[in-house]
C-alpha cells in the first residue's frame, strides 16, 4: 500500500476505515448494522467507541477481524490495519493475523474461555500457533504476560482453569492471551462491563498502562462515558450504525456538538450504574431493518425539525478533527447551557 | 484426583451388592422349579430333598445368598444344571465372544460417528451433514433383528459371500481375527450391532460439537487467529464427557443387549448363553451371566466416569 520509507513525519495511521457497511441478509430482512463508518487510529492511540446497545459497535470491531458469518453478511468499504488490507486477505492471510496483529478482548471473560484447558495452554497457544515457539518457551512467555497484567501468584494461576478464577482474573487473563503476540492493534469489547466498579478500574488501569508500554492502538468499546473519559484519546460516538460524533476526548466529552451525544452526557450525570445509564434518553433505538432516509435520531431529538427527516445530515467540521453529523448543531451549544436537550 | 478415584471405586460396591441381591434373588423371581425340570416327573419326594440339598436349596434364604456370593467372590458360579460345567467357564467364554464384537462394533460406530460428525458439525447443511443425519435416522428406526435377517438373506443365501452363522469350524476355541477363515464369521454379527450405536453416537457427537461451536470461548479461538482444525479440537474436547458418556452406554447395550443378533448369528456369546439358561430354566447359568453381565455395566460405568473427570475440570475432582 503506502510507501512506509516516505521521509514525510506525518504518521500515517495504524487503522484506516473508509466507509464501512455491513449487512446481516436473512431470508425474512436485512441488517443493516453498520452504515459508512469511517474513523482513524494512530499508533498508541485509544478510541472509545461508545453508543446504546444495538448501535453497531461490535459489530464494527468484528469486522476488523473478519468475524462475522460469511455467508450471511455483506461487507462493502476499505479497512487498513498496518499494511494490511483487511478486504483482500484470504483466510489464511487473515488467521495469520489474528491474534498477531490484531488481538480481542471480549466482554464475558466467564465464557470468553475455553471451560476445559488452563489459563496457560490458552495463552501459549496463542504464542506456538503465531511464532512457531516449543511448548515450554511459550509457557514462558505465558508467565511473563501473567505477571504484565498483575495476576497474583502467576505460577499457579497458569495452571488454573478459568472457573477456577475471579471475574477480575478472568479477564486479566484473557488480557494476557490477548497481548501475548503484542499486537499492534487491540480490540476491547466492553471489556469491563461485566465486573465490579473497584476491579473495573484496576482492569482498566492495567490496560492503559501496557497500551502506553506497547505503543498499540486500541478501540476500546464501552457503555460508560466514566470509563472513556479515564482510557480515550480520541472517542467516536455511535448511533443506529453510524459515527455521529468524533473527536478527541475533551473535544467530544466537553463540547458535544450532537443533540445525542449531549443527552447521553446528560443521562450520565447522576447514577454512574454501568449499562443502565444511556437508556435514560426517552424512545428507543430504529429498528435498523427499517432504516429511514433522514436522521436516524431525528424522531427522539427535541431540536428535530423537518429536514432532518428528509435526508442524513453530511459531517460538520468543528475544527481539530471534531466532526458531529447534524443538522441543528449551531442549536446544540446553547440547548446544553440551558439544559434542555 | 487419587482420592476421587478411590471415592468412586468405593462407591462401586453397594451397587455391585445391589447386583448380587437382584441376580440371586433370580431363583425365586423366576417361575417354575428348577428341581423340577432335573427329576423325571414321577421322582419320590426323597429324590427332591436329596436334590435340594445337593445344590443347597435346603437351607434357609439369607444363608443360601451369603454361601452364594462368597463363592462367587472367588469365581465360582456353581455348576450348570444342564451341563454340569462350571459356571464361570461357560459365561466367561461367551463373554469373551461377545465383548469382542461389542468392542469392535463401539470402537467402529465411535470412529464413523466422529468424523461424520465433525464435517456435520462444521458444515451444517452438507452432504455429510445430510449423510450422517440419514445414517443417525437409519440406525435409529432400524429395528437390529430385522437388519440381521435382511443381512443373512442378502450376504448369506443371495449372494453367498459370507456365512450366516457361528464361529467356523473350531468354534470360538479356534478363532482369530486374523483369518479370514474365522474373521468371515464375525462380520455380519459386526455389521448388524454397529448400525444403531453408530446413529446415535453420530447424532450426540454432531448436536455436542454443534453446540459447543456456537459458544462464546469458540469466537475468541478464532480471534487467537487459530485454524479451524485447531478450533475443532477445543470443541471435542468440551463435548467429549457427553460423548464418553453416550459410548459407554452403547457399549453397555451391546454387551447386555445383543440377545437379537447373536441368536440370529447364532454367536456363541452371552446373549446367546441367556436365550439358552433361559427356555432350558438353567438357574445358575442364568444367574452368572446376568451377573457378569451386570459387573460389565459397572465397570464400563465406572471408566466412563472417571474418563469424564479426566477430561473435565469442572467435574469436581476432590
Ligand atoms: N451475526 C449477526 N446476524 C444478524 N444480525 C446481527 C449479527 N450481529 C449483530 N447483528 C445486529 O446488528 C446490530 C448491531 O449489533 P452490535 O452487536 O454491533 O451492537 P452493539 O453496539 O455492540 O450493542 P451492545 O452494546 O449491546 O453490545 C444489532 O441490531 C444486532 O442485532
Ligand atoms: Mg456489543
Amino acid at each position: 500500500m503506502a510507501d512506509t520509507n516516505n521521509p514525510t513525519p506525518p504518521k500515517r495511521p495504524l487503522v484506516e476505515v473508509r466507509d464501512l457497511n455491513v449487512n446481516f441478509v436473512s431470508r425474512e430482512a436485512t441488517v443493516r448494522a453498520v452504515n459508512g463508518v469511517s474513523f482513524d487510529v494512530m499508533p498508541g492511540e485509544v478510541l472509545c467507541i461508545i453508543g446504546e446497545s444495538g448501535s453497531g459497535k461490535s459489530v464494527t470491531m468484528r469486522s476488523l477481524m473478519q468475524l462475522h458469518p460469511k455467508k450471511r453478511t455483506r461487507i462493502t468499504g476499505s479497512m487498513r490495519v498496518g499494511d494490511h488490507d483487511i478486504m483482500a486477505l484470504s483466510d489464511k492471510e487473515m488467521n495469520a493475523v489474528r491474534g498477531r496483529v490484531i488481538s480481542m478482548v471480549f466482554q464475558e471473560p466467564m465464557t470468553a474461555l475455553d471451560p476445559v484447558y488452563t489459563i496457560g495452554d490458552q495463552i501459549a497457544e496463542t504464542v506456538m500457533r503465531h511464532e512457531g515457539v516449543s511448548k515450554a518457551a511459550a509457557m514462558e512467555r505465558a508467565l511473563e504476560l501473567m505477571q504484565m497484567v498483575k495476576v497474583p501468584s502467576p505460577e499457579r494461576r497458569l495452571k488454573a482453569y478459568p472457573h477456577e478464577l475471579s471475574g477480575g482474573l478472568r479477564q486479566r487473563a484473557m488480557m494476557a492471551v490477548a497481548l501475548s503476540c503484542r499486537p499492534a492493534l487491540l480490540l476491547a469489547d466492553e471489556p469491563t462491563t461485566a465486573l465490579d466498579a473497584t476491579v473495573q478500574i484496576q482492569v482498566l488501569i492495567v490496560l492503559r498502562k501496557l497500551q502506553e508500554q506497547f505503543g498499540m492502538g486500541v478501540i476500546f468499546v464501552t457503555h460508560d462515558l466514566g470509563v472513556a473519559a479515564q482510557i480515550a484519546d480520541k472517542v467516536a460516538v455511535m448511533y443506529a450504525g453510524r459515527i455521529i460524533e468524533y473527536g478527541s476526548v475533551k473535544d467530544v466529552l466537553l463540547k458535544p456538538k450532537h443533540p445525542y451525544t449531549l443527552g447521553l452526557m446528560a443521562s450520565t450525570v447522576h447514577g454512574q450504574n454501568r449499562d443502565q445509564d444511556i437508556d435514560a434518553i426517552p424512545g428507543s433505538p430504529p429498528d435498523m431493518r427499517f432504516l429511514a432516509p433522514g436522521c436516524s435520531f431525528a424522531p427522539r431529538c427535541k431540536l428535530a425539525q423537518p429536514e432532518c427527516l428528509a435526508s442524513f445530515p453530511e459531517p460538520n467540521d468543528h475544527g481539530n478533527g471534531h466532526m458531529s453529523r447534524c443538522f441543528r448543531t449551531a442549536a446544540t451549544t446553547p440547548a446544553m447551557e440551558m439544559g434542555i436537550a | 484426583m487419587w482420592l476421587y478415584v478411590a471415592r468412586r471405586l468405593f462407591l462401586t460396591i453397594p451397587i455391585g451388592l445391589g447386583v448380587t441381591i437382584i441376580c440371586f434373588a433370580l431363583v425365586y423371581l423366576a417361575p417354575g422349579d428348577p428341581i423340577q425340570s432335573l427329576l423325571p416327573p414321577d421322582a419320590s419326594e426323597a429324590d427332591k430333598i436329596a436334590i435340594k440339598k445337593a445344590y443347597g436349596l435346603d437351607e434357609p434364604i439369607p444363608v443360601q445368598y451369603v454361601v452364594w456370593l462368597g463363592k462367587a467372590l472367588i469365581g465360582d458360579l456353581g455348576k450348570s444344571i444342564q451341563t454340569n460345567r462350571p459356571v464361570i467357564d461357560e459365561v466367561m467364554r461367551a463373554f469373551g465372544n461377545t465383548i469382542t464384537i461389542a468392542v469392535i462394533s463401539v470402537v467402529l460406530a465411535m470412529g464413523i460417528a466422529l468424523v461424520l460428525g465433525i464435517i456435520a458439525a462444521i458444515k451444517v447443511g452438507s452432504w455429510a451433514d445430510r449423510l450422517s443425519t440419514a445414517i443417525a435416522v437409519l440406525g435409529i428406526s432400524v429395528p437390529t433383528f430385522w437388519l440381521g435377517v435382511v443381512l443373512v438373506i442378502v450376504f448369506s443365501v443371495n449372494l453367498g459371500w459370507l456365512p450366516a452363522t457361528g464361529m467356523g469350524e473350531g468354534g470360538s476355541e479356534d478363532f482369530s481375527f486374523l483369518e479370514w477363515e474365522s474373521l468371515q464369521y464375525a462380520i455380519l454379527p459386526i455389521i448388524a450391532m454397529t448400525l444403531t450405536p453408530l446413529g446415535i453416537l453420530m447424532r450426540t457427537t454432531r448436536s455436542t460439537l454443534a453446540e459447543i461451536l456456537g459458544q462464546d470461548f469458540i469466537q475468541t479461538l478464532r480471534a487467537k487467529g487459530l485454524s479451524e482444525w485447531q478450533i475443532i479440537v477445543h470443541a471435542i474436547w468440551n463435548g467429549a464427557p457427553q460423548i464418553l458418556a453416550m459410548l459407554g452406554l452403547q457399549l453397555g447395550y451391546l454387551v447386555g443387549g445383543s440377545i437379537l443378533v447373536e441368536t440370529i448369528f447364532t454367536w456363541p456369546g452371552t446373549g446367546f448363553v441367556l436365550n439358552t439358561a433361559i427356555l432350558t430354566r438353567d438357574i445358575p447359568l442364568l444367574q452368572g451371566t446376568i451377573l457378569v453381565l451386570a459387573m460389565a455395566f459397572v465397570l464400563i460405568n465406572l471408566i466412563v466416569d472417571l474418563l469424564q473427570t479426566l477430561v473435565d475440570p469442572r467435574i469436581k475432582r476432590t
